[in-house]
């Protein structure tokens, strides 16, 4: 991956978009990439549409600006599909990644999108494997493995050191968080 | 040895503050400046600093609380924006003719009113004139750069000013990115462990500060304070090459980027340049001569060195984030207008007015102004003054 590829976050506040952008930065920055994570900050209001945004690039980042025409967008809560233009200025080629239980297709024709559609549901995965509604680790693993931006292997090492860190005081959190990801990995569906 | 890292522009600030390990901190909390403050409490909390952080009231009592301490000869910092900014503003003044050096950080924050919590420089370009030093900065690595370097700036015997370091509110204070940090014990030597005050109100020599200053003597005071300033052009620019010995990293009084042959330049303050750098470099890939020039220091302003940079350009916009209401457009436009005439005449120079409260700033925004600026050197017809990316 040369070129730089910008990710937009589509969450309600509290659910942990802004937190998703920010641990997916991290991840990308431990493998030598040039990150950004940003949120556009509003009234922060819990349960009130946010976005956030990432870049990732081999190359060093000066722009600042929102990211208006992603290479990919991620919606952490479906329900925002109803309220939210989430696929506003996808690139071509681009892809839309779904929290939800629902199908690729079914989300396809909510979207009313010709694109590539993936889901996950995280929350199926959160609730069974950390035994409550955390998406934010399941998402991470999907956006990982859809959009390439680090190698899946080199991931699993990583998120595996970060959550050891992280939970240092509670190591049994830590095989549950990684069969959440692993599930993540191999759960998420596409339609292309 | 330098550390990769990847931080928010506030936490790459903190995180400075903690390698200065300044003697006091007294700061209140301003969004979106308030994680300054909050990150360095907890250095504090934890014993990883020596410095005395005292909690005040308001931004007044906390640029109080900084005067009294940086006269009693300490080594003093703080943080705000916006309207806290504007609730120093009295002090301000008062540090800077007591020639205390004091750091400043601001995260650069619309004015109120109407109240809005994001980005532009209404804060700090209204401050322009209080005598403080103000350094800008583009990222969070410039942010950091920065207020290191204040440090030695301010404190510098030829110079003894208090310093802003100024960086986008949001943009560049919430953003997480790249950066590399020096090691504590670099900083440290860089730094020194004390400053040397040259004249405090405690220790061997104490001397009375800040007293009635009658017709007699205020306007010898004055002068010498803006010889303290036209000095300080000199001591950045050392600060600067000795800091670029530690880093590698070059810093002056603005940047040049790709300005050699330019014929239409933009003239910018803070993260807009890089995403101007952008425009800058999709346009040079289409054979466009264009070129950007990024103001680091402020106060003092680089006339001269402005001027000289911009001899050879047919046409340059000026972007001001920050209207004067001068109704002859915005601070930058006046400053850099008035630094061309004589030394650099016969030009096009506009001036855009652009992201107030916020109002993001896109490519397409920047690729309008260098389009504006051909179109006025083909057929010499231009508006001077204009608003960019606002609704009319």
């Amino acid at each position: 991956m040369g070129k730089l590829v910008e990710i937009r976050w589509h969450g309600r506040g509290g659910q942990g978009a802004k937190t998703a952008s920010l641990l997916l930065a991290e991840v990308a920055f431990n493998t030598g990439k040039y990150i950004q994570g940003f949120p556009e900050y509003g009234p922060e209001r819990m349960g009130a549409p946010i976005t956030a945004y990432n870049r990732i690039s081999d190359e060093p980042i000066t722009i600042h600006s929102n990211i208006y025409e992603p290479d990919y967008v991620v919606v952490v809560d479906e329900t925002l599909i109803k309220s939210v233009p989430v696929t506003a200025g996808l690139k071509e080629g681009g892809a839309v990644i779904v929290n939800t239980a629902k199908s690729p297709e079914e989300i396809k024709k909510e979207l009313n999108f010709n694109g590539k559609v993936y889901t996950i549901d995280a929350r199926k995965i959160s609730e069974e494997t950390l035994g409550a509604y955390f998406p934010n680790t399941p998402m991470l693993a999907a956006v990982v493995k859809i959009t390439g931006v680090i190698p899946v292997d080199v991931f699993l090492n990583d998120i595996e050191a970060s959550f050891k860190h992280k939970f240092a005081n509670k190591p049994h959190v830590v095989p549950k968080n990684m069969e959440a990801v692993k599930r993540a990995l191999e759960e998420v569906k596409g339609n292309e | 040895m330098a550390k990769r890292v990847s931080l928010s522009g506030n936490e790459a600030v903190a995180f400075g503050m903690k390698q200065i390990n300044p003697d006091v901190v007294a700061a209140f909390p301003i969004t979106p400046s308030t994680e300054v403050p909050q990150y360095f409490s907890q250095f504090v909390a934890n014993g990883e600093v020596d410095t005395e952080f005292v909690a005040v009231e308001s931004e007044h009592s906390a640029m109080s609380a900084c005067i009294g301490a940086a006269a009693a000869g300490g080594r003093v910092m703080t943080a705000t924006a916006s309207a806290g900014l504007a609730l120093m503003w009295e002090m301000l003044y008062v540090g800077a003719s007591m020639r205390l050096p004091m750091v400043l950080a601001v995260t650069n924050r619309a004015l109120s009113g109407p109240i809005n919590i994001h980005n532009d420089h209404s804060d700090t370009m209204g401050a322009r004139d209080s005598g403080w030093i103000q350094l800008y900065g583009e990222s969070a690595q410039e942010a950091y750069d920065n207020l290191i370097q204040a440090i030695r700036i301010g404190e510098h015997k030829d110079v003894q000013l208090p310093v802003m370091v100024c960086y986008d509110g949001f943009i560049t204070s919430h953003a997480v990115e790249n950066l590399e940090m020096l090691d504590d014990e670099e900083v440290k030597k860089f730094v020194g462990v004390k400053r040397e005050a040259p004249f405090a109100l405690i220790g061997q020599d104490p001397v009375s500060m800040g007293p009635l200053d009658l017709p007699n003597h205020y306007f010898e005071h004055k002068r010498l304070q803006a010889e303290a300033m036209k000095n300080a052009k000199k001591v950045i620019l050392e600060i600067a090459a000795e800091y670029e010995k530690l880093t590698g990293r070059k810093y002056g009084f603005f940047e040049e980027y790709k300005m050699e042959d330019a014929e239409a330049a933009i003239v910018v303050i803070n993260s807009t340049a890089g995403t101007a750098k952008f425009v800058v470099d999709n346009l040079r890939a289409q054979g466009k001569k264009v070129g950007l020039i990024k103001i680091r220091v402020f106060r003092p302003f680089p006339a001269e060195e402005l001027a000289e940079a911009l001899k050879n350009v047919k046409a340059v916009a000026v972007m001001d984030k920050a209207d004067s209401f001068s109704a002859a457009g915005g601070p930058l436009f006046a400053e850099v207008r008035s630094a061309m005439y004589g030394r650099a005449d016969g030009k096009i120079v506009t001036n855009y007015i652009y992201g107030l409260g916020g109002r993001d700033v896109t490519t397409t925004q920047i690729e309008k102004v260098y389009a504006d600026l051909f179109n006025a050197i083909e057929t010499g017809k231009y508006e001077v003054y204009n608003y960019l990316g606002v609704r009319e």
